[in-house]
């Protein structure tokens, strides 16, 4: 199977139905993404699939064959995602950081989507859990990014 | 400036005692610490009896020749910011800006034992048990650096001063990095006498500095034990006993589960059975299609097979008597009988899981050389290092212990018999004779987390003719953490199952606080905030109680009781002032919203807190608008990691006071995944406003004492809302309308 992740392209031999994340972790040895739930309840396994939120601890990898996959990994090689992640610095967001990954591409994604999103779309799309309980810093760190008075 | 270099895999450890007293450790009594702990004398005295902890320099600080500095924490990190109050600890008497330092969790080492003589990262202990040690630390090393100085410029060490990471000779101009002078500076004897900078030329101490870990946490470059890997390991899974004590009979279709891809090998172990292959996901999918028939052993500790926490709370509830007592002030008896009035109420609360995101994994390596590497989220390397030799058939010197960032611990990481994989890893590479990487599922987690025990708590007030409690008698019914995991005597009570209702301020004449023994059939844990997560719930909601009986205003009534206590008073005050002034409601708010205030106090692990909330209710449910807390923990490092800690564990005290309940059925508990058992999602966060006062009071602990008063005011708020007292939690399942 042939993948395209960040860009480049990944040969994998793997059953077509693997959760694209064990891909990522134990074949690709990218561990930046994370395991939480296993059943897309918490969101630390996000990655942008063509440019959309995918939680990739249930996406089978024979679904994201020819799609591109972008992780955590190259945040920082977009400038939208570069943006989050300096907003995320200035507003210490992370504490035991365990789920930051997927709060960051989440970010990411719906930014990159709509430049100036309202107070409502930020809340729509910003519903990864955090047991550390970052959500206050990591919205204002949103509103940042998106110029949103608070 | 390390002089020898610390053995890379973690020197040798000491013989740490498991069965240790954490009896005060977590802030006994009148929330004071107790010092006079039983601590066990054993080998870890004997090997420390020639090196003072926290003195050896070289066993803590290595001054890289780029200026960089690596420090050893005693203490690990996982999001409660400790690496980051270490650096500026230490950097501030060594003179080094927090920013250059390198932190990472020590090895296990006589020279880490500076919780009490021990070492453990919990109970809100790290900052205020070191901060003397490591300032003393930093100095001694920036003394030794300027001796270094002094020689290579051949100038008398008086004529030295330091600038962040120099050394300066003013009268020449000349100035040598720290990174060129700390190899010959480690060569040097440690000093004793180095002068400690003022507190008031602290740059770094008091100040908001930014944490160390943020960028690599934010781009997910930071690694946890889940992460990791070394050469030649297989990937374990397991499934657990549906019920603890039950061990596996047969397993009918291992022949087809064997042939499953990348399947190496399947393994039975106590209470588990557990696949071995090249992937992860197969080795889970492997161990879940395992069909095991699972049979109870004679003559074996399990949970009981009718246990429910139902039938559990009713058995609590039933418990008759007053107990053995914890507290006592006055003639609680005759307080009762002339009293004008009496209130009574009984409140309970569930088994709590910690839920910590990342699930629980071990990494086990035996080398060549006979030793053992084994890397593993852990709260006290030196415990976990005597129980993996013990599991291992090895000495504990031939164990490493490493300790990589915690995705989040609340007290999930200490040691518990059956909560802790690294057994099952260690047994599973000692069978193959490969590494093994194991990773829990969130799923087995569930099953196997060490819980928040239950319990219940009935109270007596007594009122006088004006309404005011003149007695109060409360006794709590179940077991506590400390008892259960250090050894509980049968005539004392421990003092983690009465914390927060015993050790409160108020000025009660008569009072007595007793605690009925029920041993919890769960295994159970220390949960952030320990007994005080549920008994300050307990204690301030039934001080409303006492106050609408008598006619009070609830925080008048509270500040009537603190009049002879001016550190309460003035946190009170200052979390009055900050939530803009007492309203406790019912009122409308802007938005045409009911809205009604509660407020709550707790002295939890040295610190004093209070809190008011705002809510709401729509539809039925709970909505928390703003939380402010106010919290006082004498002295402080770092005001934006408090405020930081403050956010979590609101968060945590409010998704436990709305959503938390660990229901067990038939010896199982119920929810093996989030879906079951919600946590807090980012909708119900409200907004949190932190204060802190410096009293100057001895230091308190930060992590966890800004939880417990969160669930009391939020209830009391509910309260006002919904018309009536509410004495149990989740308040979902309050059925409020
Ligand atoms: S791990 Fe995918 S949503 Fe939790
Ligand atoms: S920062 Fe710990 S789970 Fe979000």
């Amino acid at each position: 199977m042939e993948l395209i992740i960040n860009g480049h392209r990944k040969q994998v031999e793997i059953e077509p139905d693997t959760p694209l994340l064990w891909v990522l972790r134990d074949e690709l040895g990218m561990t930046g993404t994370k395991y939480g739930c296993g059943l897309a309840q918490c969101g630390a396994c996000t990655v942008l699939v063509d440019g959309q939120v995918t939680r990739s601890c249930v996406t089978p990898v024979e679904a994201v064959v020819g799609a591109a996959v972008t992780t955590i990994e190259a945040v920082s090689d977009d400038p939208v995602g570069r943006r989050v992640v300096e907003a995320w610095v200035k507003h210490q967001v992370p504490q035991c950081g365990y789920c930051q990954s997927g709060q960051v591409m989440t970010a990411t994604a719906l930014l990159k989507q709509s430049e100036k999103p309202s107070e409502e779309e930020i809340a729509a799309a910003m519903v990864n859990l955090c047991r550390c309980g970052t959500y206050n810093a990591i919205a204002a760190a949103v509103r940042d990014v998106a110029g949103v008075k608070s | 400036m390390m002089m020898r270099r610390f053995a890379p895999k973690g020197g040798p450890g000491p013989d740490q005692p498991a069965k240790l007293s954490r009896r005060g450790f977590l802030g006994a009594g009148a929330g004071a610490l107790v010092l006079s702990v039983a601590l066990p004398m054993g080998n870890t005295r004997a090997q420390a009896g020639k090196i003072v902890p926290g003195t050896r320099v070289s066993a803590f600080l290595e001054i890289r020749p780029d200026n960089k500095v690596l420090f050893r924490s005693p203490f690990i990190e996982g999001g409660q910011g400790i690496f980051t109050a270490m650096a500026q600890i230490v950097g501030e008497e060594l003179d080094v800006d927090p920013a250059q330092f390198i932190v990472e969790c020590a090895p296990p080492g006589p020279d880490y034992l500076l919780t009490m003589g021990a070492r453990f990262t919990g109970g809100s202990m790290s900052v205020r048990m070191s901060y003397d040690t490591l300032r003393r630390l930093g100095a001694a090393a920036r003394l030794m650096l300027i001796q270094a100085a002094a020689q290579r410029l051949g100038v008398p060490a008086a004529s030295l001063s330091t600038k962040p990471g120099q050394v300066i000779h003013a009268s020449s101009g000349r100035t040598l990095d720290y990174g060129a002078i700390a190899a010959a500076a480690a060569k040097l004897p440690v000093p004793s006498d180095a002068p400690l900078r003022s507190n008031a030329d602290f740059r770094w101490i008091g100040k908001p500095i930014a944490r160390l870990d943020v960028l690599e946490k934010s781009t997910g470059q930071a690694r946890y034990s889940i992460d990791l890997s070394v050469k030649g390991m297989l990937h374990a899974a397991v499934q657990h006993a549906p019920r603890l004590g039950l061990e596996p009979a047969s397993l009918t279709n291992e022949a087809d589960v064997r042939a499953m891809p990348g399947v190496h090998s399947v393994h039975r172990l106590p209470g588990a059975v557990a696949v071995l292959a090249n992937s992860w996901w197969r080795a889970r999918r492997a161990v879940e299609t395992l069909a095991v028939t699972w049979a109870e052993p004679a003559g074996a500790v399990v949970m009981p097979a009718d246990f429910s926490s139902q039938a559990h709370r009713s058995k609590l509830t039933s418990m008759v008597g007053d107990g053995v007592a914890f507290e006592t002030e006055g003639d609680v008896a005759a307080g009762l009988r002339g009293a004008a009035r009496v209130v009574e109420a009984t409140y309970e609360a569930p088994h709590l899981a910690h839920g910590q995101l990342e699930p629980p994994s071990a990494l086990a390596r035996f080398n060549k050389d006979g030793t053992l590497d084994l890397w593993l989220p852990n709260q006290a390397p030196e415990m976990f290092q005597t129980a993996a030799a013990k599991v291992a058939g090895l000495a504990p010197e031939k164990v490493f212990i490493h300790s990589p960032m915690l995705g989040g611990f609340f007290g999930r990481h200490f040691l518990y018999a059956s909560a802790n994989p690294f057994p099952q890893a260690i047994l599973l590479s000692k069978a193959v004779g490969r590494p093994v990487k194991l990773i829990w599922s969130r799923e087995e987690e569930f099953l196997r987390d060490a819980l928040r025990p239950t319990g219940i708590a009935r109270f007596r007030a007594g009122l006088d003719d004006a309404g005011l409690p003149v007695a109060l008698s409360a006794v709590a019914v179940g077991e506590g953490a400390i008892g259960r995991w250090y050894g509980r005597q049968p005539d004392k009570v421990d003092s983690s199952a009465v914390e927060g209702i015993a050790g409160k301020p108020y000025a009660i004449s008569h009072r007595r606080i007793g605690q009925i023994h029920v041993d919890d059939p769960a295994v159970i844990g220390f949960w952030r905030s320990v007994g005080h997560s549920m008994n300050d719930f307990f204690y301030e909601t039934f001080f409303d109680e006492m106050a609408d009986a008598g006619g009070q205003d609830p925080l008048a009534l509270r500040r009537r009781l603190l009049a002879r206590s001016p550190r309460h008073l003035t946190l009170l005050d200052a979390v009055v002032d900050l939530s803009g002034g007492w309203r406790r409601g019912p009122f409308k708010a802007a938005d045409g919203s009911r809205r009604a205030r509660g407020v709550a106090m707790a002295s939890p692990f040295g610190s004093e807190a209070a809190a008011i909330a705002e809510v709401s209710l729509r539809s039925g449910e709970v909505v928390v608008h703003d939380i402010w807390v106010a919290i006082d923990p004498g002295r402080i490092v770092n005001p934006a990691i408090v405020e930081a800690q403050i956010n979590s564990a609101v968060a945590l005290g409010l998704s436990t006071t709305l959503l938390e309940e660990v229901v067990y059925a038939n010896g199982e508990p119920q929810a093996r995944n989030f879906d079951g058992y919600p946590i807090l999602p980012p909708d119900r966060m409200p907004r949190v406003h932190v204060r802190i006062i410096e009293s100057g009071a001895a230091m308190g602990g930060i992590g966890e004492p800004g939880l417990p008063a969160v669930p009391p005011a939020v209830t009391n708020a509910v309260s006002v809302l919904a018309g009536r007292r509410i004495r149990s939690l989740p308040l979902s399942k309050a059925g409020l309308t």
